[in-house]
């Protein structure tokens, strides 16, 4: 009996070892794998889904094109859930595994933020469509981005509270758990202040609250001109809601994380008189942002774009230009070539890698009106 | 002072719904001695129904106040459906198991419930139909009352005298009671036991669903997982109170709702969490059975 016991360990034992072995050998002669992780469900799956919806409409016009050198490019993707941890389970099991030149990703900065750590100690290239918090590229020379960072998004907002909506006194009501939510915060404060401007009160929620009359009390009690909101799309809705129905009828301001539609389908009517700072507008009438719109409405069954599936799109052909540059798949190249991108022109306007690894990019600021972002003020870097 | 004092009345209309929560841990541990941990993911499967069912009647663009009826009767009829088939199927056969066993498998149904509607409804939030138009707000002397909190309200004091009712002036509610004392005993009376356990879950997930639509309609974001703070929160309420004690977990949920409106308010916003459990050790020391809870010898 024991010795059945141990004889059928062994068993499956060797078993798993054989398939371990057998998945890992995967052959990459002829095409060009790149990985992608994202948030295609949990709390921000909006941003994972956008994204990826981005990348296939750019992967699918690439190859069409003929590809890389008459190479296929494929991208695997995979689900981090909208978890830290699994961001790092991903991004790990796609370099390692699936032995992928370079990863597209993350949207949430607290989740490329652990991403950029695997990606770096496996010496791989991660290009981030769209996070934003300073620190991400901060990791290292293999990790790069193709959107603005906080500092200038902050600043952004507060000179557009201060000359637009004539703001002297702001509210902050930041998100605690996200490493997004509190730098923007930080740098929103120090820009407004720098302007003049007086920070009233400086409080404090955590995604997935679903109460925060408590707070916004507080913050009507102090009546100031404007509250800036630094979150995700999800909570934005709610806390919108709730700000109206105690009867705070000031402007309120946003970052690029409110950009989704699920953010008018929970806030409704209340998000009227509100306006965030963004990537690209949806109504915009740039000739290469047109075409893209119109491709993927034609793709997706009339669906408009978010500034997510923007930068997804570009992301995707920034590292094909890479490589392209490169004339290599070697990942060492494709890093030093995304180093050197310059002038990239695309959806969201023209792209340049920095020494810091950043893109430096014009912000536009959306306004929401009749349920729907306008474009309503670009603000150049 | 009447910031104050909305901050209390804001956190009455949060401690209520925990209190239709806490309700159904208290009934089923006062009768089981057990906790029933899928609880949390019952008021979850009401919400979910509300969503459906709401869309469907299409109240998004003509709310009223039948609908809502309509859309609260069936969430808490079909929950209380699904709740007695958890008692049936999952706890019942480990009825002479030791309570551990209970206990785990009470783990397991609730994950079941977590992930199964992950894979149903899917992980993104989804927003709540607007049931009745609660867009008004009245003003008692400075003092805002939302017509959604008065909803609450009304809701839950309805459905807590209808348990008084059916607990203190009906066959049942006595049976219930007996049945709580001694199941042996209870039995030997001529008390069908089995039923009457299956009629408090009934009762109980009855309550959750009715908690599941009230938080769908004032935070309208649905998520599979929103049942676990909930049901963590109102469990702590339903010990606080007194575990088994009905009327204990009624004012211990009340006191939570209302104390993390003022820790948010007055102390630090990002420990609510954090101050309920706090709150729940402190009572737990000088008041090991809760605030109302019967300090009961162990029996040898």
């Amino acid at each position: 009996m024991k010795k059945n016991l141990i004889r059928s360990y062994v068993a499956i034992f060797v078993a798993t070892l054989s398939v371990v072995a057998c998945t890992k050998k995967e052959d990459n002669s002829n095409k060009i794998l790149l990985g992608e992780y994202g948030s295609m469900t949990g709390e921000v799956a909006n941003f994972g889904q956008s994204t990826h919806k981005g990348i296939t409409l750019a992967q699918e016009q690439y190859n069409a094109a003929g590809g890389f050198n008459g190479k296929q490019v494929e991208v695997k993707l995979y689900d981090d859930q909208s978890k830290p941890e699994e961001a790092a389970n991903t991004v790990t099991k796609l370099i390692t595994q699936d032995n992928v030149v370079a990863v597209i990703g993350e949207v949430a900065s607290s989740l490329s933020l652990v991403a950029a750590d695997v990606a770096m100690r496996n010496k791989t290239p991660m290009l981030s469509p769209s996070s934003t918090n300073p620190d991400v590229t901060k990791k290292g020379e293999y990790i790069f981005r193709i959107c603005f960072i906080d500092p200038f998004q902050g600043e952004v907002m507060a000179k557009f509270a201060g000359q637009n909506l004539h703001a002297k006194t702001a509210a902050i009501f930041r998100d605690v758990k996200q490493d997004y939510s509190v730098g923007l915060a930080d740098f929103f404060k120090k820009a407004f202040e720098a302007h003049g401007g007086k920070i009233l009160i400086d409080t404090a929620y955590q995604s997935k609250d679903s109460d925060f009359k408590a707070q916004l009390t507080e913050i009507k009690a102090k009546n100031p001109d404007v509250i800036f909101i630094p979150g995700y799309y999800n909570d934005v809705g709610l806390i919108a809601q709730q700000a109206r129905s105690i009867g705070i009828k000031q402007p309120l301001l946003g970052g690029d994380g409110w950009d989704s539609q699920d953010l008018v389908k929970v806030g409704g009517a209340a998000l009227e008189n509100t306006y965030f700072s963004d990537h690209y507008a949806p109504d915009t009438t740039e000739p290469t942002a047109v075409k893209f719109i119109a491709s993927y409405k034609a793709k997706y069954g009339n669906e408009t774009p978010d500034a997510m599936a923007a930068l997804g799109y570009d992301a995707f052909f920034v590292m094909m230009d890479a490589i392209k540059r490169a004339k290599s798949v070697s990942r060492e190249d494709i890093k030093n070539a995304l180093a050197q991108t310059k002038d990239f022109q695309g959806v969201t306007g023209k792209t340049t890698i920095n020494a810091e690894r950043n893109a430096v990019k014009s912000a536009v600021v959306l306004v929401v009106k009749d349920g729907k972002p306008k474009y309503f003020a670009t603000v150049e870097p | 002072m009447t910031e104050f004092i909305q901050h209390i009345v804001n956190g009455l209309s949060f401690g209520a719904i925990y209190a239709l929560i806490a309700l159904g841990y208290t009934m089923v541990y006062g009768i089981l001695q057990f906790i029933n941990f899928a609880h949390g993911d019952i008021f979850m499967i009401g919400a979910y129904i509300g969503y459906y069912a709401g869309n469907a009647l299409g109240l998004n663009d003509h709310p009223s106040i039948w609908g809502f009826f309509v859309v609260l009767l069936l969430s808490m009829v079909t929950s209380g459906v699904i709740g007695f088939l958890v008692e049936f199927l999952a706890y019942r056969p480990l009825r002479k198991a030791p309570r551990i066993n209970v206990l785990i498998t009470a783990v397991g149904v609730s994950l079941f419930f977590e992930f199964g509607a992950q894979m149903l409804f899917g992980a993104n939030p989804k927003a709540f139909p607007h049931l009745v138009d609660v867009s008004k707000s009245f003003y008692i002397g400075g003092v805002q009352i939302d017509s959604m909190e008065l909803v609450v309200f009304t809701v839950t004091i309805l459905l807590m005298l209808a348990l008084e009712f059916v607990l203190y002036r009906t066959k049942v509610g006595k049976a219930m009671r007996a049945v709580s004392h001694d199941h042996n005993v209870a039995l030997l009376l001529g008390i069908p036991v089995n039923m009457i356990i299956s009629i408090t879950f009934v009762l109980g997930s009855a309550m959750a669903a009715a908690a599941g639509i009230l938080v769908g309609m004032s935070y309208p974001k649905l998520e599979p997982l929103m049942g676990v703070m909930f049901g963590l929160k109102a469990f702590v309420a339903a010990v606080f109170g007194g575990i088994g004690n009905v009327r204990g977990a009624v004012v211990g949920a009340l006191i939570m709702g209302v104390s993390e409106q003022l820790i948010v308010s007055y102390g630090v916003p990002t420990f609510r969490d954090a101050f309920a459990f706090a709150l729940l050790i402190v009572v737990l020391i000088f008041r090991p059975k809760g605030l109302f809870g019967k300090t009961l010898a162990e029996k040898v």
